[in-house]
């Protein structure tokens, strides 16, 4: 706990990395049903876990939002744990149950926690016998847990537990292009739209938006991430064979850009036609950003690492509008899937991965930063001693990729700061 | 295993930490993975606190299980230790940890702090939050009450002292029902030695000894303490709950008798204005309205007495979540001529709130959102909190001030059933069909002739019987029937279709006439 932060991990870049150890301030991968849910229509989340587990979705949710939601908690208890009940045939209870009250699920997650992980019940086999039975509902299994996930890894493991499944593509196929990690649906339509305009119609999601159009992963298939977050959910793509193509996330117009640019070269796409393709974007962020240059420009800005989003968003606010970084904390830093940020944050930019809390919360507290950006249990503590805080989950939950949501991705940011010179009081 | 889509409560550790909370001085070390953290958004988020909980979370992960959680655990014991300077600690295990089986205690108490530390035993997997707040309450007041004293006999000219228990973080409305009670004490002649949990530290607890009795606010959360405060200490403590304006005066009355003060002039008092806001002319519509309450069972059971003998309503369903009361509310279901439901699924909920086909609803969040799914007027009376129960204005549910806004809670839904009826009263009106906007906002007649005749809040799914019965086939209605029965006015027509139905089934009769309608009115009565 609150070890002494580590000495610069260096290799990275010009940034200035330090890892850090001790009492962290994040949600489990849990909380990633919470989204996946919206995105994937037909399909129900089963968090096989505790009262904790079904407390943490419910608050998570912003507490009762949906009258019947497609997630639920299948909640073990002394029974189970005593041997007195076989947890296998209770499961099976409990899901059939659950098919029957909802026969429009097509698709069904077993969603590991941490108590399932520590008393060691098999899901994946679980996933296997009731996918048998329940047929055509399908069951797959990962795990949520706070012990193996971190928040936004849990939408990594739910995707790579989706890659075996997905349809193959034949080996002869055509080169497709894929975008992996759970948009909107209206910025996957305007993403659509741009690279039909380079000229790439064949373009596929994952997640998609039903569990029968998933889509078909071959040798063939390049695949852009749209997350930063999807070290499984890739490692698994590339062990049938698609390719990663290297490029900054899509937050921000330099950022869409970089990465539109990364398919137009991987599909041979001619200057001309991409700077066709983007002009009108690029003019619209462009237009969409100015107006956030002067309210952003030279804020000094903390993050709280909570999203793996941390480091785009940093580089986005760094370059685009020119705010200071203080201090870049993120959960984890995925070197590869992150070089081409990396390469463009400003030189010496302090990034932390991992984290000690109340070490965190001394430097910020001392570095009194224009701009705090942490999770829901910090925000207001920290507004009460006079910082103004983002909180980061909201930057998750908003589109905020591509060209058209680069000026709300500013606002996100921004608001805080203009709220508060409004209040008199 | 239990399929669970939204729980009335969080596990027990969360009770825990509405204690630690809920206190100053105090620090809970919580052995427990990085996820649980999620916990603090409740406080500083849905209550709006300024302050982090005082909660160090251990934070372990997979990679940990492996190597030494335990040496994890006192480490961060420790440095929470020093890091915050407490009064006191407590230290136990959420869910998962349970399972490592460290013995949070037992390791705590190897580091030798020169502090008082508590160990909590919260069995996750049985128990949930209240359990858990009220076993954590009476641990800390075992540990730090201290032996008991004999306190001297009061002299002449001494106001009496009491403590007043249960109120704690994240608590529904405590806030304001503290305030309250205070004044209501204090007009008594009763001074308050401790408050707690409430903004109490280690070092209050040690003082309560010198009351001369407690006052139970919240029986869900207080009533260990109080009991072991009664046998230790020979502090007698209060089972009336002040909600309503029978409950506090009782409440008031009890008082009185444990300090040896007379009652007479706070009842005599100033007091609240439900008794002739409810003798009102006004008020008679609000005559036997079916209710159904769901709650805790300190809400539930006081608003179902305020419903019944206050406004007049029918509680025609009444039941809780907080099973360890289970038998209190059997007791006051059986006063109303109702069985309790005593349950924790809330679709078990739903089903009995279908059946008993009530009025309003009286409920936690998870009943609003059933009753808006029914069509039901519905008002929030418990926890599970979400941030509207926070509001800026005081807004207590206990003594004279809160029995105002309880009339107010109760009668305001109503009242938009009232405004409804009218409007389907008018019905006929070319002015008043779901067609136009309200006049006020400058809706003009329309002459849509089909839309005439037609209810402006037609529900049927609401408004229909949860299943048609098991017995036979269900008889049909006469269209003359049917057109009589939409005369009746919506928020009753539920239960005359279903009472109709019932009198054919019951009958045999293969369909339903005007006659039948009407005899079936006979029958039933209201």
């Amino acid at each position: 706990m609150n070890a002494p932060v580590l000495p610069p991990a260096g290799g990275c870049g010009g940034i200035d990395l330090r890892q850090e150890d001790g009492q962290r301030a994040v949600f489990c991968g849990l909380t990633g049903i919470v989204w996946l849910h919206r995105k994937i229509r037909d399909a129900f989340f089963l968090v096989v876990g505790s009262r904790t587990c079904a407390h943490l979705i419910q608050s998570a949710a912003g507490v009762m939002i949906f009258a019947e939601p497609r997630f639920a908690t299948a909640i073990i208890d002394e029974r189970d744990l005593a041997g007195l009940a076989d947890a296998n045939d209770e499961l099976d209870r409990v899901v059939s149950r659950l098919i029957e009250r909802r026969p429009d699920i097509k698709l069904l997650f077993l969603v590991g926690s941490c108590p399932s992980e520590v008393i060691k019940l098999d899901l994946s086999r679980a996933a296997q016998r009731l996918s048998a039975r329940m047929a055509p509902v399908r069951v797959l299994n990962y795990s949520g847990s706070g012990i193996e996930t971190t928040f936004t890894q849990g939408e990594d493991a739910c995707l790579a537990a989706l890659v075996p499944d997905l349809p193959r593509e034949a080996p002869d196929a055509a080169p497709s292009l894929l975008v992996v990690g759970s948009l909107a649906d209206v910025v996957e339509d305007q993403f659509r739209r741009t690279f039909a305009a380079m000229g790439i119609a064949d373009l596929r999601f994952l997640p998609a938006r039903r569990a029968g159009e998933m889509p078909a992963v071959g040798r063939g298939t390049r695949y852009l991430l749209a997350q930063p977050f999807l070290a499984d959910t890739a490692r698994a793509l590339d062990g049938l064979g698609a390719r990663r193509l290297c490029a900054p996330f899509p937050l921000g117009a330099e950022g869409t850009t970089g990465w539109l640019r990364a398919a137009a070269e991987a599909f041979g796409v001619s200057e001309e036609t991409f700077a066709t393709a983007t002009a009108s974007g690029r003019a619209r962020a462009e237009t969409a950003l100015a107006a956030y240059r002067d309210k952003l420009g030279g804020r000094r800005v903390f993050f709280f690492p909570d999203s793996q989003l941390e480091v785009p968003l940093a580089r986005f606010l760094a370059r685009e509008l020119g705010a200071e970084l203080v201090e870049v904390g993120t959960p984890y830093l995925h070197r590869a899937h992150l070089a081409a940020e990396i390469e463009l944050l400003p030189d010496g930019t302090r990034v932390t991965e991992g984290q000690s809390l109340d070490d965190q919360m001394d430097r910020c507290r001392a570095a009194r930063p224009d701009l705090t950006v942490c999770g829901l249990g910090l925000a207001n503590p920290l507004e009460a001693e006079g910082l103004a805080t983002k909180w980061s989950i909201e930057l998750l939950f908003t589109p905020v990729q591509g060209y058209e949501q680069a000026g709300d991705l500013a606002e996100l940011f921004a608001r805080p700061l203009r709220r508060r010179a409004l209040l008199e009081v | 295993m239990q399929l669970t889509l939204w729980t009335y409560e969080g596990p027990p550790h969360i009770g825990a930490m509405r204690i630690a909370t809920a206190m100053r001085g105090l620090h809970y070390v919580l052995h427990a993975p990085q996820g649980d953290t999620y916990a603090d958004l409740l406080f500083t988020m849905i209550e709006r606190r300024d302050r982090r909980p005082p909660v160090t979370y251990t934070t372990f992960r997979a990679q940990d299980l492996g190597r030494d959680t335990a040496e994890l655990f006192k480490t961060a014991v420790a440095e929470a230790h020093a890091r915050f300077a407490p009064q006191a600690m407590i230290v136990g295990a959420s869910c998962t940890a349970e399972l490592i089986q460290d013995d949070p205690g037992g390791l705590a108490r190897a580091l030798d702090l020169p502090i008082p530390v508590v160990p909590l035993e919260l069995p996750a997997y049985q128990k949930k939050e209240n359990w858990g707040a009220a076993e954590t309450f009476y641990r800390l007041v075992r540990a730090l009450a201290g032996p008991a004293v004999s306190r001297p006999v009061r002299e002449p000219g001494r106001r009496p002292l009491c403590n007043v228990l249960g109120p704690t973080a994240l608590g529904f409305r405590h806030r304001d029902d503290l305030v309250e009670v205070r004044a209501l004490l204090d007009r008594l002649g009763v001074d308050v030695n401790v408050v707690a949990p409430l903004d109490a530290t280690p070092a209050d607890l040690a003082r309560l000894g010198a009351a001369d009795f407690n006052v139970v606010l919240y029986p869900e959360t207080a009533r260990s303490a109080a009991d072991y405060l009664k046998k230790h200490h020979g502090q007698p403590f209060t089972r009336e709950v002040p909600i309503g304006v029978g409950g506090t005066r009782r409440f008031v009355e009890e008082v009185a008798a444990l300090a040896g003060l007379d009652a007479g002039p706070v009842l005599d008092g100033a007091g609240s204005r439900l008794p002739w806001y409810s003798r009102s002319v006004d008020s008679t519509y609000l005559t036997a309205k079916r209710v159904f309450v769901f709650g805790d069972a300190t809400h539930a059971i006081g608003l179902a007495r305020v419903a019944a003998r206050e406004l007049g309503f029918t509680v025609v369903g009444l039941g809780t979540y907080s099973r360890e009361f289970a038998r209190e509310v059997r007791a006051e279901a059986a006063e109303h001529g109702v069985e309790a439901l005593i349950t924790d699924d809330y679709l078990d909920v739903e089903a009995a709130i279908r059946a008993a086909a009530p009025e309003l609803v009286l409920g936690t969040q998870m009943e609003r959102h059933v009753a808006k799914r029914l069509g039901l007027p519905c008002a929030v009376i418990s926890a599970p909190v979400h941030v509207q129960d926070f509001p800026a204005r005081h807004s207590p549910q206990m003594g004279f001030a809160g029995a105002d806004v309880l009339f107010d809670t109760l009668v305001h839904p109503l009242m938009m059933g009232l405004e409804e009826h009218l409007l389907g009263m008018f019905r006929e009106d070319p002015e008043f069909h779901d067609g136009v906007a309200p006049s006020h906002l400058g809706g003009r007649p329309a002459a849509t002739p089909e839309a005439v005749g037609r209810a402006p809040v037609e529900t049927p799914e609401a408004s229909a019987p949860a299943s048609p019965g098991p017995a036979g086939a269900d008889a049909i209605w006469a269209p003359d029937a049917e057109k009589e029965l939409k005369k009746i006015p919506f928020f009753v027509r539920g239960k005359a279709r279903s009472n109709t139905e019932k009198f054919a089934r019951e009958r045999r009769l293969p369909l339903i006439t005007l006659e039948t309608l009407y005899d079936a009115k006979a029958h039933f009565g209201r």
